[in-house]
């Protein structure tokens, strides 16, 4: 499956000025990873030690928390788009 | 910008600089601002203070955008109610509300607006946005015409009428979202990577709007003569304004202005509809869960709130509770406020008075605690909720007879 994946401006450094990238996995999980591999350095910065995302890190499916699906095992469809956000943003 | 130094990462300490920024690049962790500390202890003191003007901006030297860049004198300064009838139906002693209703747009937003837009003046910018469930999109939306700041103000679609109407009519640009709050907050996060020329009072200002909240602390403290309560009770929505009135102690003492290390018990009010925090700290975890919010207290629907976990770690760290109540017991919590004080508080209103009661009907609030319970937001602002709740007592021709007829004990005095 290819996902395309939104980059935040904290991260952009690291996909050469780029705001989305074209990648391939089957689940959100893997298509991160496969971020990783093709940007260096961005797994440390969302992953934590034991491989889940960070506190402050959260990401979405076609504009859905994926805390309320399957997680990092969600399934990816060809063409979905998969958003990297900061948590830490609002306030009523 | 006065005695600022810096941004920090509170989670890993890396330092920026105090520009439009809120997350920390490597980590994500929110960025806090860094005081000189022994510099506004130096120069403030509790007559300086006294001295300032009537509002937000007499605390300048402890806000970002202050002293001198405050951009309105009407925020704050709010009454500190010594609430006797309430107290007396509650079994509380020493029981005070602090009447943040009556800031210029009807709640405490007025606060942490007037500081982001004094910021953003300071850095340059000429609009401003918002993801708001309807507090802070009045006031965003009010001190940016006042100011003359273009604004971009996001709300859910299905927010009350008038919080819509209060926020439509200052001209500015009001975007509903076809979402819920959480969906509107989601929007306004990946449009600050696009549009770093807004300032996004929540987002990229974020830091500095949050400050704003110390404000309620530091208040409180004063008009207690300088002495801060034993027990306070705050609304929670995404947490910030909890960890701000902890931070706001906290910062009087390390400057000097409170005698003692303060030792205040914080608790947090939630709607059962909405409870991501309430429920992680009843179920001991330490990652909140989000939830889809369903509750009429609409300004504390917040499902993914962005500091639950340091309103969860405040609150445990401070030997207080969170707990939750339901949608009738928010509009008997309104009713049971109104009645007793003669304020008209908003759904989350309702949610921290209804809260106040289960807590110290089950004893965690103690009955010669002082207590400080926080009513945020005017109940003009959500109407609809009482609405079915509340009617004229007896409708009637305009004659005498009638009313005699309809009012016996009234009429025959």
């Amino acid at each position: 499956m290819n996902a395309i994946v939104r980059i935040p401006s904290q991260l952009r450094e690291l996909t050469d000025g780029q705001g989305e990238v074209s990648l391939s996995g089957a689940t959100v999980g893997e298509v991160l990873k496969e971020l990783d591999a093709t940007y260096h350095g961005i797994g440390e910065r969302i992953f934590d030690g034991s491989g889940g995302l960070r506190r402050f890190v959260n990401v979405f499916l076609a504009d859905e928390d994926v805390r309320f699906m399957e997680g990092l095992d969600t399934p990816v469809e060809d063409g979905q788009v998969i958003s990297i956000i900061p948590a830490v943003a609002g306030g009523s | 910008m006065n005695a600022i130094k810096s941004l920090s990462c509170r989670e890993c300490g890396r330092v920026y600089p105090a520009e439009a920024l809120h997350v920390c690049d490597f980590c994500f962790g929110p960025l806090e601002v860094a005081y000189d500390y022994e510099q506004i202890a130096s120069s403030t003191t509790r007559e300086t203070i006294a001295a300032g003007p009537r509002s937000v901006w007499r605390y300048g030297p402890l806000l970002p955008g202050g002293p001198a860049g405050g951009l309105d004198e009407e925020t704050g300064l709010t009454p500190l109610v010594k609430a006797d009838r309430l107290g007396a139906e509650l079994g509380l002693k020493s029981l005070w509300l602090k009447n943040d209703t009556v800031n210029p747009t009807g709640s405490f937003k007025d606060r942490v607006v007037s500081v982001a837009l004094s910021v953003a003046r300071e850095l340059g910018f000429s609009a401003v946005a918002c993801a708001s469930t309807g507090n802070l999109a009045n006031a965003v939306a009010a001190h940016s015409a006042r100011a003359g700041f273009r604004s971009y103000v996001f709300i859910p679609h299905d927010l009350e009428m008038a919080k819509v109407a209060t926020t439509a009519i200052y001209g500015g640009n009001l975007i509903s979202v076809e979402g819920n709050y959480d969906d509107v907050n989601r929007l306004c996060a990946e449009l600050t990577s696009e549009h770093p020329d807004w300032a996004f009072v929540n987002v990229n200002l974020r830091p500095y709007y949050a400050e704003g909240s110390k404000s309620l602390a530091f208040e409180v403290a004063e008009q207690l003569g300088w002495e801060v309560p034993d027990h306070v009770v705050v609304p929670v929505a995404s947490g910030s304004q909890l960890t701000k009135i902890a931070k706001g102690f906290e910062e009087l003492y390390r400057v000097g202005l409170l005698a003692d290390e303060p030792a205040v018990r914080i608790s947090g009010a939630q709607a059962l509809g909405c409870s991501p925090v309430a429920d992680a700290f009843k179920s001991g975890a330490d990652a909140i869960r989000p939830v889809k919010p369903q509750t009429i207290a609409k300004s504390l629907a917040i499902g993914n709130p962005a500091d639950g976990w340091y309103a969860l770690e405040t609150v445990r760290k401070s030997g207080g509770v969170l707990e939750a109540v339901s949608d009738g017991e928010i509009v008997e919590g309104m009713k049971l406020l109104a009645r007793t004080e003669g304020i008209f508080a908003e759904t989350a209103g309702g949610v921290t008075i209804a809260v106040l009661e289960k807590l110290a009907a089950s004893g965690v609030v103690k009955p010669g605690e002082r207590v400080v319970a926080f009513v945020t937001g005017n109940g003009l602002k959500t109407v609809e909720a009482v609405a079915g709740h509340v009617q004229p007592t007896v409708t009637i021709p305009p004659s005498m007879d009638a009313f005699a007829a309809a009012m016996p004990a009234a009429a025959s005095r």
